[in-house]
């Protein structure tokens, strides 16, 4: 039994002398009796604290409500079609122009222009993420170079990229190149800003950890900024994307002749040219199409599967 | 001694000093509590030992090696597993690919996380979670182990627990740490000694030593955190308008 020394009793009543010590406060003593009992101890703890694993089922909503949604749409369109305000070749319902992409695919006129701007497209937003990626980290991560030109990346950004057909034409006459340039100065300044503010977004805390394990620049930036920065980056990426595809529809519909080939613009001005209303919406809705399924295809599953890992899912309406 | 400070300062810009004259030695496969109330400049303390920030005055000894650090939230990354982020570290270290699968391995069963090595943090609870942090700072394999209130955040149960684990640990790796907290049971239930820092500016003021019958004997120890908590306790009043 410890006798009480009671030279505290004139300061705080902080502790009365302990007459048995099963009943005090566990913390301050050891709680465990030995290395077997721990491992017990905190493997059930751990399995009263994670949560059990959840499988993952098809949900059929998520298929379901946005094929009806495009049902309903097309009724709308139908039925105002058949209310018979415009006349038929200004405004044609959906079988005329499920028509005309046949026509289209007939002649292997359709195959040939979705093949061309993929391809460009595709082939224009690989190069401009090579070349972002690496000024935007080097941007995010040196200050003086990001307040020398990140006020000029920005201002690139809202600059419409169709503004510099014109330029290319001059400078690179009617070729891919051109068609290229302008897809360049879309994506690249969209996908910098993405990963730039990607990279704004990190916690301190991850950086203070990176230095505290010895990473030294370029580890750091490697290992620790970009995966850390990785969500905002697909949503630069996916802008990216977007920019790309808009401006190359831009330069195709514009830049039209010499060796540039006949992509999905071409279609599109061809259809104004001919004063063919079917083909001019089956070129807008083929657009549309593919810029809808190179985003439920290839950055929905991506995005997904990022923050599901992250954690970051929960509670969303994805 | 891995660790000696002598007449330490350090004031940020023209404010008022957060440490002023902090004299302490920390001996070899020592461990040492760092106690002390809020904004006492505990943490201010660990960053500079760390090397994370210079002192403003006098001096300081570390190994030569730098010290691994234990954050109060677990910090993972949430981009890695359990395995991996453990993995990191050792990469950081220049440890070869076929040694860092192991030795993380060896790491999670130290922890007692060997089959949880393939969740992400945020399936883990926040004592898994600091015990992944915990082996990930024993990755870096630095004879000091520098700790900033890393149970803070965590409920009653899991810290006790993470007490007797802690101490396994220290034992059976012979690491120096320097633990810091404002909990005067936990500075009283971990440290072989138990530094406590006055508040505004930080110096330490008085040290208690923990014997082994401490960690036995619960009234012993009770004893002791009442006489730590009273000596605290007058160390904030001091400070009242």
């Amino acid at each position: 039994m410890p006798s009480n020394p009671t030279p505290l009793a004139e300061t705080e009543p902080v502790v009365e002398p302990v007459k048995n010590p099963e009943h005090v406060h566990a913390a301050l003593t050891r709680t465990s009796s030995g290395n077997e009992d721990l491992r017990e101890l905190e493997s059930g703890l751990d399995s009263l604290q994670s949560d059990a694993e959840r499988k993952h089922r098809v949900d059929w909503s998520r298929i379901l409500l946005p094929v009806a949604a495009l049902v309903v749409l097309v009724l709308v369109w139908q039925f105002y079609v058949s209310l018979g305000v415009k006349r038929r070749d200004l405004v044609p319902g959906p079988l005329d122009v499920v028509g005309q992409m046949g026509v289209l695919w007939g002649e292997g006129k359709l195959q040939e222009a979705m093949w061309t701007s993929l391809q460009r497209g595709l082939v224009g937003f690989l190069i401009s993420v090579a070349i972002a990626t690496p000024v935007g980290l080097l941007l995010a991560q040196v200050a003086p170079l990001r307040r020398a030109f990140g006020p000029l990346i920005s201002g690139l950004q809202v600059l419409p990229s169709v503004a510099w057909v014109p330029a290319a034409i001059i400078w690179f006459g009617l070729t891919d190149a051109t068609v290229y340039f302008v897809v360049f100065m879309g994506a690249i300044p969209s996908i910098i800003n993405g990963l730039i503010s990607g990279v704004d977004q990190i916690p301190p805390q991850f950086r203070r950890v990176g230095t505290v394990l010895g990473a030294n620049r370029l580890q750091m930036a490697l290992q620790v900024v970009l995966p850390a920065a990785l969500p905002g980056y697909l949503g630069g990426l996916k802008q990216g994307w977007a920019f790309s595809w808009r401006s190359l529809m831009a330069a195709e519909i514009i830049a039209v002749g010499g060796t540039i080939g006949f992509g999905l613009g071409s279609l599109l001005d061809q259809g104004r040219a001919l004063s063919d209303m079917t083909v001019v919406m089956s070129a807008i809705l083929l657009i549309l199409g593919v810029g809808i399924l190179i985003e439920l295809l290839v950055f929905a599953p991506i995005e997904k599967r990022l923050l599901r890992r992250r954690g970051l899912l929960a509670g969303s309406t994805r | 001694m891995p660790v000696v400070l002598e007449n330490l300062g350090k004031r940020f810009g023209d404010g008022a000093p957060v440490l002023d004259d902090v004299n302490a030695n920390i001996g070899k496969g020592e461990f040492v509590a760092l106690l002390g109330a809020s904004g006492c400049g505990k943490s201010t303390l660990l960053n500079i030992i760390a090397g994370l920030e210079a002192p403003s005055s006098g001096a300081l000894e570390v190994p030569s090696d730098g010290a691994a650090f234990m954050f109060q939230d677990a910090a993972l990354f949430p981009w890695l597993t359990a395995r991996e982020n453990i993995e990191l570290a050792l990469k950081l270290r220049g440890v070869g690919k076929a040694e860092r699968r192991t030795k993380a391995q060896e790491l999670l069963e130290l922890v007692h996380l060997g089959a949880a090595g393939d969740k992400r943090p945020h399936e883990l609870s926040g004592g898994m979670r600091q015990r992944v942090s915990l082996a990930r700072s024993l990755a870096q394999d630095r004879q000091l182990l520098l700790m900033d209130e890393p149970f803070a955040a965590l409920d009653a149960i899991t810290r006790d627990l993470l007490h007797d684990e802690l101490e396994r640990i220290w034992k059976e790796t012979g690491r120096t740490i320097v633990f810091v907290t404002h909990n005067v049971r936990e500075a009283v239930r971990l440290g072989q000694r138990v530094l406590l820092l006055s508040s505004r500016p930080g110096r330490v003021v008085q040290e208690w030593a923990v014997t082994e019958e401490h960690r036995t004997d619960a009234g012993l120890a009770g004893q002791l955190t009442g006489v730590i908590t009273a000596r605290l306790r007058e160390e904030i009043r001091r400070h009242a308008k």
